[in-house]
């Protein structure tokens, strides 16, 4: 136990001299490179625009209330698009994730270059943006809901598969042999003794996901994508402040909404 | 004795256990799925004709991908990649110092029921809107360039971290805390001498983690007018220098790789 030592015999203290002494070098270490960050950052600020700000947040929230109630019946459809998105590109994500997931499982894969071809997919599909996936996509397909159904899919392939592996990986191993000791083949072992096991993890993932989704398909349309951010980008670019209040709504809605729905599902299925 | 087996008629074919047990509600699931998805894909508006043109086109955009350039004429890559580092590590370091006492309040064993509901409200605020909506309006109201970035994503930052600071402390062992209570401790000792120690170590994954999301986040934040790669990353695209939007692309990547190994790494270390 670290003490002080002092005239009135030992007093305890949390950590040793040494300890003392790492820490406060890392601290030193990580404010000076905040600091340094922090400096790189403001040079490149207009700080006149800063210090105008709360008059421009005056300025834009007048102009933003009341919201314009009437433009909902414009707002149905993009909002159906907007569901669409999420689910059906999260029906992609979970039809890629699963081959990818077992491929990257150390105890299921078939080799070590298959193991490191779907780590590559995993981290590249993870590491870029579905705003930057859509963009590329927008270019290859056309703008419209398509594109972004694939740049979500694309988007949550990563997600789901580094999940889904990582709890193949932690499966009970006695039910596989159980299951092998009955004689059953490779596919029978992956669909009677892996698979029930990681069932609920793939289920819990593909909720999760569609939540996740539902958030990020509001704002594919800036690049043309399809959904409600069409219309976001539409009224931002006209300066029609009334309408992006309505639209901040009804994203504020549906996305309230399909965290209820998840819960519920997550609820009902976990 | 007498053989009982024959009696009782067992079924001889194994046949897995349907997943929802009630037949009618498995069936109506079943039926609502499939409509839903014919109605979703319905609505898809597949144009084949708009595919089959733009295939050759995917073509000759992916052909100019290649090879990725990383010395672009202008140099404005590698500064765009450091301007987001250096945004990603600010928002993260402000927007955890802003979690921390959000995150303190909206733990239950911890807050008063008022600061509880404030705190919580905070949270859903910051997590309902996409970081690139908070910087569409940071954009507006700060100007262009990074700051607008930095403060788009340290609000992001809240509504993570703060949530899951909360949970854990929810989940923290109170047998500890109940001890450094009564020590007589008065409620920043308790909180750092209990609560502090049980939640740190995952914090500081965390931490990392988010450092890695919010750079990740700051590639996009760009396209808006928020500063850092995304910026260098949209004028990419916009000049038609594909093979620079390439080379960014891959920076990103090795980055994010990078990052999620030092972060697993410090996990380790810290536990």
């Amino acid at each position: 136990m670290p003490t002080n030592q002092t005239s009135g015999g030992e007093i305890w203290k949390q950590r040793t001299d040494k300890e003392q002494w790492i820490r406060w070098f890392f601290w030193l270490i990580s404010l000076s490179v905040i600091a340094y960050a922090w400096q790189m950052i403001s040079e490149k600020t207009i700080w006149f625009f800063v210090t105008d700000a709360p008059n421009q947040a005056a300025d834009i929230a007048a102009r933003m209330v009341p919201p314009k109630w009437s433009y909902i019946d414009q707002l149905w459809k993009p909002v159906w698009d907007t569901i669409n998105i999420a689910t059906l590109g999260t029906l992609i994500a979970m039809v890629i994730a699963g081959p990818v997931a077992f491929a990257a499982a150390r105890n299921t894969t078939p080799n070590i270059v298959v193991r490191t071809a779907a780590l590559f997919i995993i981290v590249s599909s993870r590491s870029v943006n579905s705003l930057i996936w859509a963009l590329i996509l927008v270019f290859i397909l056309g703008p419209g809901v398509l594109a972004g159904t694939i740049a979500i899919g694309l988007r949550s392939v990563g997600f789901c598969a580094k999940l889904i592996y990582e709890s193949i990986e932690e499966i009970d191993h006695t039910q596989v042999e159980a299951i092998e000791a009955t004689g059953a083949n490779g596919a029978q072992k992956m669909i009677f003794g892996i698979l029930p096991q990681v069932l609920p993890t793939i289920a819990g993932v593909a909720i999760y996901r569609w939540d996740i989704n539902i958030r990020e398909s509001t704002i594919l349309g800036l690049v043309g994508a399809g959904g409600i951010g069409l219309q976001l980008n539409g009224s931002l670019n006209t300066l029609a402040w009334t309408q992006v209040s309505m639209i901040l709504l009804v994203i504020l809605v549906t996305v309230f909404i399909s965290e209820w729905v998840s819960a519920k599902v997550r609820g009902a299925i976990i | 004795m007498k053989n009982l087996s024959p009696t009782l008629n067992y079924p001889s074919i194994w046949k897995k256990a349907p997943f929802i047990k009630n037949d009618f509600l498995r069936w109506f699931l079943f039926i609502s799925v499939a409509l839903y998805l014919a109605a979703a894909l319905g609505t898809m508006d597949i144009n084949l004709e708009r595919i089959k043109e733009g295939l050759p086109r995917a073509q000759r955009f992916l052909d100019s991908f290649f090879p990725p350039n990383f010395s672009d004429n202008r140099g404005v890559v590698w500064e765009g990649i450091a301007e987001s580092i250096w945004m990603a590590i600010v928002s993260t370091v402000a927007g955890i110092a802003l979690s921390i006492p959000v995150g303190l309040g909206a733990a239950r064993n911890l807050a008063p029921a008022w600061v509880y509901l404030i705190c919580r409200g905070i949270i859903a605020a910051s997590r309902t809107f996409p970081e690139i909506i908070l910087a569409i309006f940071a954009v507006k109201l700060f100007g262009f360039g990074p700051f607008a970035g930095f403060v788009a994503l340290a609000l992001g930052t809240i509504g993570f971290y703060a949530k899951l600071l909360a949970e854990d402390i929810e989940n923290c062992n109170p047998s500890q805390a109940e001890a450094v209570k009564a020590t007589g401790a008065n409620w920043f000792q308790w909180v750092n001498y209990s609560i502090q120690p049980q939640v740190m170590p995952r914090m500081i994954g965390l931490s990392i983690y988010r450092l890695d999301i919010n750079f990740r986040e700051s590639a996009v934040v760009g396209i808006v007018g928020g500063g850092g790669i995304g910026a260098t990353l949209n004028t990419a695209f916009s000049r038609y220098e594909f093979d620079t939007a390439a080379a960014i692309l891959l920076i990103i990547i090795l980055i994010v790789m990078i990052l999620e190994y030092t972060s697993g790494f410090m996990r380790k270390w810290v536990q």
